[in-house]
This record gives structure tokens, C-alpha cells and sequence, in this order.
């Protein structure tokens, strides 16, 4: 027998052509596919791969009018007088349609968005069926969910959702606008549109009352003709600080609810106590998940100094056995950067770093030669004022920095102006609990890392966001109570 | 081969937690990698040619131990080019048994449970007595067992010690130490014994006597071969690893050579360095890889020898 073989693992892809994309994709409007009244469409690409997967109606005004109305009409009409025993049967159904149909959404999430299907298929995909679940239970339910306080829906709900978890995201806010009485008009982002497309399929063959449910699809000018829209009652908006604050400034004079969830720069505080390869583990999963598309990654690495070496040598060690490469192989750990123009975002960054005297590790690894790629990335010895820790990346890139006490790394943590996670590694609970309620983070993890559940609600502090999504604080986003 | 062993005392209150859940998240996440094609086939081989076919019997009998000799050299001969496993273990009077069937220049090992396996309840003069026996007879590798009960009340230099004496009394035998870890309660202990283990001279550090019903897992492996990892960085000693027990499907030990190679590197995908102590695994991995040889029928159990 061979000796030190490298054993490197052979492909072993998901098989793509069980997902059925249709050539082309219009909005989906009182429950009909509606073409875009401009009459035009623009492209969506497979990341990995550069080619086209589809051609996607590009919604204007007209058609956000359109789906407004159609939304209006159902709220005014059967929906808004449903019991909500009778609207939990429906959510059930879109669940139920969703899990029966896991595997297609989850290659189509993978195609359309360049995450690993491992992540869609172990993530993705069953964490979204899960938020139907979760609130079609509450339902009927919210007198009870909140006493005394005879809670009803707002309207019509405008929803723009970003690119890096497509589906999931399509599922946080559709699913509590529908078990709270809401209709809505759901915007998927113009580079990931199809998996929030499927689920329109999806919702149609449930059988829900027509208007209830409508997507548009397009850019940004799609976006803000919803945020603008006067018939809109609620904006739930998930996506860039910036975009967020122009959201804010828009919908400032009128009576709009508003709930953001935007950018993260988020602190994982490695204490010398912790378990430290379960906590190398722990990092890995904040920052490289999902190539590091993710708000509430942990993108700012802190290390206690006596442990600084052991925890740099043994991330660096677990960064080697990363796989990056195909999204539909199975073995894929990192996949394809969702565009080109995030890709050139996330290189710059990268030279910021490297030209502001960070020591910048990056694997070997054989990258495929089309599409978008970017190896997990390490920047050790970075200054808290150096732009790579204190700016957004949405990439696979870490930025570490040691710290010698508890209050030093309490005040780093927070100086940021972002608010939305932290996490913290350590053996000693009351220490823990200490350390954790002094950082100003929407969602504070304790030995682990990114970790969502239906019932436990998320959102941010500072330009982080506000409002809450998942649990009773995500229903109470869509009540007037 | 055998390394010698270490003179200095280990700190065990060094001995770094561990994280039972986020050990149960990494261990999961083996079990995901999809093995396909020629890794699969290539890892099969790998792990027929790991394997310590084991008898550990009170029924065991002379005539057993020639049968298990000849099936570890001649697995499955329908099959040409299958490797031969690494060892035949077996408990120490068959040994001379073992080494009659094998010869002197066979490059099959002949290991030797001993030290009052599987209990250890017996003296620390029987101890070496019974090893050096073992190893006189023949024994090219000694599994010996700690005093589980000594570790439990908290006195590691004793179990340090012990090993320490059984590793000369090994002499130039690599010495397999079992935690049973099925016994130790915790991933925190299970870790405290492999580094006492380790610094006392293990050759490699091995999970159960397959003797109690929580043998070898994926977790519990893995805490270990952490433990000689970080031997291996601060010393640049490797350590072999064998899980033992509850490992009969192939499915499960391509997970744990996954596990080998992303935790310790592929330098230890080598039956020098690692090790399945199991009776029932060689012919699951036969009948796989009679299954992919044939174009993909599995064969009736029928075709493959029981020894």
C-alpha cells in the first residue's frame, strides 16, 4: 500500500439537472406570472461558473403598482377576514411543499448563489421550511402571544431581500407577515432572484388566496419604488447600511413601519480558558460560512496574548483542509463569491489590508478558472484602526488582533459602529455571562458561532439595524398592537 | 519504530478542556464528506490494510487463531492485489500460536492484549510479568489497558507510572495504551488520559477493549487524535491512533480515515500510524469492494469466510 497518499477527495457533485429553471421568469402578481410592463429583463448567473441561468423580468413603478393593488385587494378582501386558524393551514402548506421540494431549492440556491450545497441543503433550505413551521403554529395564536394587547396586522408589507441567503431570507419575512394577517410584495436581490421565483411556484400550487403573496424582481429602482409606494404599510428591508439609511430617509414623513437589518462587523473574543479547538472550529464557522456573505459574521477576531500563537497556528492549520471549489460538490466547504463586482470588493479590501501592514494568510488552494473565487483569508497582527477592521468586507476575510484583559477587549469590541453579533469562547460560565452582557450586539453567542432558530429572535444595535425578525419579537414586527 | 519513553512528568492540569458540543459539530461534519469513486476504492484498501483482526475470546481456541493467521494474509483471494491487514490481536497464550502460523518474516504484526485485559485489575508485577511473557512469545505490539478506576479517583501518576513501566517492559514491542474510554464519563478525562498516555510512551493510544458497550466513536476519536496533534507540534513525535470496537461498516471507517487526514494530515493514513481494532469490518469492506469490482452487485454475505 501506498504510503502518505494524500487521499485528496475525488468530485462528487450534486446532480444539477434535477432542478427545473424555466428559460425566463416574470413577476409573480395576484397570482398570475406577469411580464414586466417595460417589457424588459435582465440576466441571472451561476457565479461558479459565469453563465446565464435564466433571463428575470426587471420590475418597474408599474408593475410595483400593480402588486401593491393586487396586495391591497387581498388584505381588503378574503385574507384579511381569514381566521387565523384558517391562514396557519396555508403557511403549513407552503412549509410542508418546501420540505417535499428541498432538494431542487437547494440546488437552485446553490446554482443561482455560488453557496456550497452543503450549506443550502444542511441550512439553508431546512431552516427556511422551519420559519414557516415556527410561526404557522403561532397563527392563531398571537391573542395569547400578546395578552391584552388585541393585536391585528398593519397591511400591505414591502419586503427587499439581499443576495447571500436568498431563500431563508424570502422565508423570515414572508412567513410572519402571512401568520400575522399581512399580505406582501416581496423584492428578491437582482443577482439571486430564483429560489424566492420557486417559492411563488410553491405558494401558487398551496392554493393561498390570490394577491396575497406577489415578487418583483429587479435592482435597486425596483426596491425604492416599494420603500415609496404610498399604499405600503410596513418596509422590512435586510441588505447594506447604506441602503438602509436612504430607506430611513425616504419613508421619514410618512407613517410607514420600518424594520432594518443591515451590515455587521461582528466580534469573536477568544478567551485563554476557552476550549481552543473547538473555538478554531468556531471561527472558521463565523467568518467562512458562506464565503463570508453573511451580516452577522465573525469578521473581527480578538485573542487573549498567552493564546495568540496556539489559536493562529491551529486556525491556520484547520484554513488547509477547507475545500474550495465547485458549489454542487459535496465536499465543497467554500464556494463561489456571489458577483463579480463583490468579488472586486472584497480584492480590494484585501490590498487595503495587506498595504496598512496586516500579515495576510491565505491557503493554497486550486481555484477553478471561471467564475468568482476568493480563498479564506487571515489578516494577523491588524490595528483596530487599520479599514479591514473596522469596515464591512461580506467576504472570507478574518482580522485578527490579540488583547491582554477583559475590559480592553470589551471596549474594542464595541467600537465599531455596527451592533448586530459577538460571540465569546470560554470554559467558565459565570465569566462568559459576565463578558457577554457588556457587548453592545444584537445577538450575543456563547461558544459557538452563528447559530439561527425560528424561536429566538435577531436583529442589531447602532447601524446595525433595528427591529427583530425570528420568535414573538419577529411577529410583533408585523402587529399593531 | 518504538519510541523511547519520555522522562519528563506531564503537568495534567495542562491538559486543555473540551467542548463536548462543539466536538459533536466538528465530529458531524466528517460524516458529510462524500467519498466516491477511486477515493473510495483507494480508501477501502487503505483501511483492510489497518486493520488489527481481532479474536478476544473466552472460546477462542488454538485452530481459531491459525484460521484468523491465514485470513489476515489472504483476506478475500477472489479479489487479487487485496492488502493484507496490519495485525492479528489476539490475548497472550495464543501468541506463540500466532508467530507458529505467521513465521518470522511475515509483515503481518502479531498484537497481544495484555495486563489483565480488559479489566486491569491486576498487579503492576503481573503486569510486566504477563507482557514480557507475551512479547518473549512473539508479540510485536502489546494493548495494554490503564487502571481505569486509579484515573477516576484522580491519580494520574499511577496510571503515568504504570504505562511508563509496561513501555519497558515492551521493550522493542510498540505499546498500544486502551483508555476505555467508554468508562471515563467525560471528553475532558478522556483527553487528561490520552496526554497521560502519550507522555508517559505510548506508541499509539487506543479507545476500548470492545469489551463494554460504549466503544470507538467519532467524538471520542477525535478528542484523541487532537491529543496527539498537539504532542506532535510541540514535540514533533507522532503518536498512532486505533479506535476500537464498534466500527463494522465501511461507510464508517472511510469517515474516520476523513477524520484522520483533516485532523492530523494524510502523514498518518498509514497503518504505522493508525489503526481499526475490529472482527466484523474486513469483511463489510470486502463485500464493498467486491460490489464496485463486480459493476456495482452486492454479493451474498455467503461468499466471504467467517473466521
Amino acid at each position: 500500500m501506498k504510503k502518505n497518499t494524500n487521499w485528496e477527495y475525488a468530485p462528487a457533485p450534486e446532480a444539477a439537472k434535477i432542478a427545473k429553471i424555466a428559460k425566463r421568469y416574470d413577476h409573480f402578481i395576484n397570482g398570475k406570472w406577469t411580464p414586466s410592463q417595460s417589457g424588459k429583463t435582465f440576466r441571472t448567473i451561476n457565479p461558479a461558473t459565469g453563465r446565464k441561468l435564466s433571463e428575470v423580468a426587471d420590475g418597474n413603478d408599474a408593475d410595483v403598482d400593480a402588486a401593491v393593488k393586487a396586495a391591497r385587494a387581498a388584505y381588503e378582501g378574503l385574507w384579511g377576514k381569514m381566521s387565523g386558524r384558517e391562514r396557519g393551514k396555508y403557511i403549513y402548506r407552503i412549509a410542508r411543499l418546501m420540505q417535499e421540494r428541498a432538494r431542487e431549492f437547494s440546488i437552485i440556491e446553490t446554482l443561482d448563489g455560488g453557496k456550497p450545497i452543503r450549506e443550502s441543503r444542511d441550512i439553508d433550505v431546512p431552516l427556511a421550511a422551519n420559519h414557516f413551521f415556527y410561526t404557522a403554529g403561532w397563527a392563531d395564536k398571537l391573542e395569547y402571544a400578546f395578552p391584552n394587547r388585541n393585536p391585528s396586522a398593519l397591511g400591505v408589507a414591502g419586503q427587499i431581500i439581499p443576495w447571500n441567503f436568498p431563500l431563508l431570507m424570502a422565508a423570515w419575512k414572508i412567513a410572519p407577515a402571512l401568520a400575522t394577517g399581512n399580505t406582501v410584495v416581496l423584492k428578491p436581490a437582482e443577482t439571486t432572484p430564483l429560489t424566492a421565483l420557486k417559492l411563488a411556484e410553491i405558494i401558487a400550487d398551496s392554493g393561498l388566496p390570490e394577491g396575497v403573496v406577489n415578487i418583483v424582481t429587479g435592482a435597486g429602482t425596483t426596491g425604492a419604488a416599494i420603500v415609496n409606494h404610498p399604499d405600503v404599510n410596513k418596509v422590512a428591508f435586510t441588505g447594506s447600511t447604506s441602503v438602509g439609511k436612504f430607506i430611513q430617509q425616504t419613508i421619514a414623513n410618512t407613517d410607514k413601519r420600518v424594520t432594518l437589518e443591515l451590515g455587521g462587523k461582528a466580534a469573536n473574543i477568544i478567551l485563554e480558558d476557552a476550549a481552543i479547538d473547538q473555538a478554531v472550529e468556531g471561527i472558521v464557522n463565523g467568518i467562512y460560512f458562506n464565503q463570508g456573505h453573511v451580516c452577522c459574521a465573525g469578521s473581527r477576531l480578538f485573542i487573549q496574548e498567552s493564546v495568540y500563537e496556539e489559536v493562529i497556528w491551529k486556525l491556520k492549520s484547520r484554513m488547509r483542509t477547507l475545500v474550495v471549489g465547485d458549489p454542487l460538490d459535496k465536499n465543497t466547504d467554500i464556494g463561489a463569491i456571489n458577483s463579480k463586482e463583490q468579488l472586486k470588493t472584497i480584492q480590494k479590501y484585501i490590498q487595503l489590508g495587506q498595504e496598512q501592514g496586516g500579515d495576510m494568510y491565505q491557503p493554497t488552494c486550486k481555484l477553478p478558472s471561471a467564475g468568482n473565487w476568493c480563498p479564506p483569508t487571515l489578516f494577523t497582527h491588524v490595528t483596530q484602526s487599520s479599514v479591514i477592521a473596522q469596515e464591512e468586507i461580506f467576504g472570507p476575510v478574518l482580522a485578527a488582533q490579540s488583547f491582554r484583559t477583559v475590559p480592553e477587549v470589551i471596549s474594542k469590541a464595541n467600537n465599531t459602529p455596527y451592533g448586530l453579533s459577538a460571540g465569546v469562547w470560554c470554559d467558565k460560565g459565570a465569566r462568559l455571562f459576565q463578558l457577554t452582557t457588556q457587548l453592545d450586539a444584537g445577538v450575543v453567542w456563547g461558544n459557538t458561532f452563528n447559530q439561527f432558530d425560528p424561536a429566538s429572535p435577531f436583529g442589531g444595535f447602532k447601524e446595525s439595524g433595528f427591529g427583530r425578525e425570528g420568535g414573538l419579537h419577529g411577529l410583533a414586527a408585523y402587529l399593531e398592537m | 519504530m518504538a519510541k523511547s519513553s519520555t522522562t519528563f512528568r506531564y503537568d495534567y492540569a495542562q491538559s486543555p478542556p473540551v467542548d463536548q458540543v462543539g466536538i459533536a459539530e466538528r465530529a458531524a461534519r466528517f460524516t458529510t464528506r462524500s467519498i466516491k469513486t477511486s477515493t473510495k476504492r483507494e480508501g477501502l484498501n487503505m483501511v483492510l490494510n489497518m486493520i488489527d483482526l481481532t479474536t478476544l475470546e473466552g472460546a477462542d481456541t488454538p485452530r481459531k487463531v491459525q484460521q484468523l493467521c491465514y485470513k489476515a494474509g489472504h483476506l478475500h483471494d477472489a479479489i487479487p492485489g487485496l492488502p493484507h491487514t496490519a495485525a492479528v490481536c489476539v490475548y497472550p497464550p495464543f501468541v506463540k500460536v500466532a508467530r507458529k502460523a505467521l513465521g518470522n518474516r511475515s509483515p503481518i504484526k502479531i498484537a497481544s492484549v495484555a495486563t489483565g485485559f480488559p479489566s486491569g485489575h491486576l498487579t503492576l508485577e503481573g503486569k510486566r510479568e504477563e507482557t514480557k511473557r507475551a512479547v518473549g512469545d512473539g508479540a510485536d505490539e502489546v494493548d495494554m489497558v490503564i487502571s481505569r478506576g486509579r484515573f477516576l479517583s484522580g491519580d494520574y501518576d499511577y496510571v503515568f507510572d504504570e504505562i511508563a513501566a509496561i513501555k519497558e517492559a515492551c521493550g522493542k514491542a510498540r505499546l498500544k495504551v486502551i483508555l476505555e474510554t467508554g468508562e471515563l464519563a467525560t471528553l475532558d478525562n478522556v483527553r487528561r488520559a490520552s496526554d497521560i498516555a502519550i507522555h508517559a510512551g505510548a506508541d499509539f493510544i487506543k479507545t476500548s477493549t470492545g469489551k463494554i458497550s460504549s466503544a470507538a466513536t467519532i467524538p471520542v476519536t477525535l478528542v484523541m487524535l487532537l491529543a496527539i496533534r498537539d504532542y506532535h507540534f510541540k514535540s514533533g513525535n507522532m503518536v498512532g491512533m486505533k479506535p476500537a470496537g464498534g466500527i463494522s461498516k465501511s461507510k464508517l471507517a472511510l469517515h474516520y480515515l476523513v477524520m484522520v487526514k483533516e485532523t492530523l494530515g494524510p502523514e498518518w493514513l498509514s497503518n504505522e500510524w493508525f489503526r481499526f481494532g475490529a472482527s466484523s469490518l474486513a469483511n463489510d469492506v470486502l463485500m464493498q469492494i467486491a460490489k464496485i469490482e463486480s459493476g456495482g452487485a452486492y454479493q451474498s454475505p455467503c461468499y466471504f469466510s467467517q473466521d
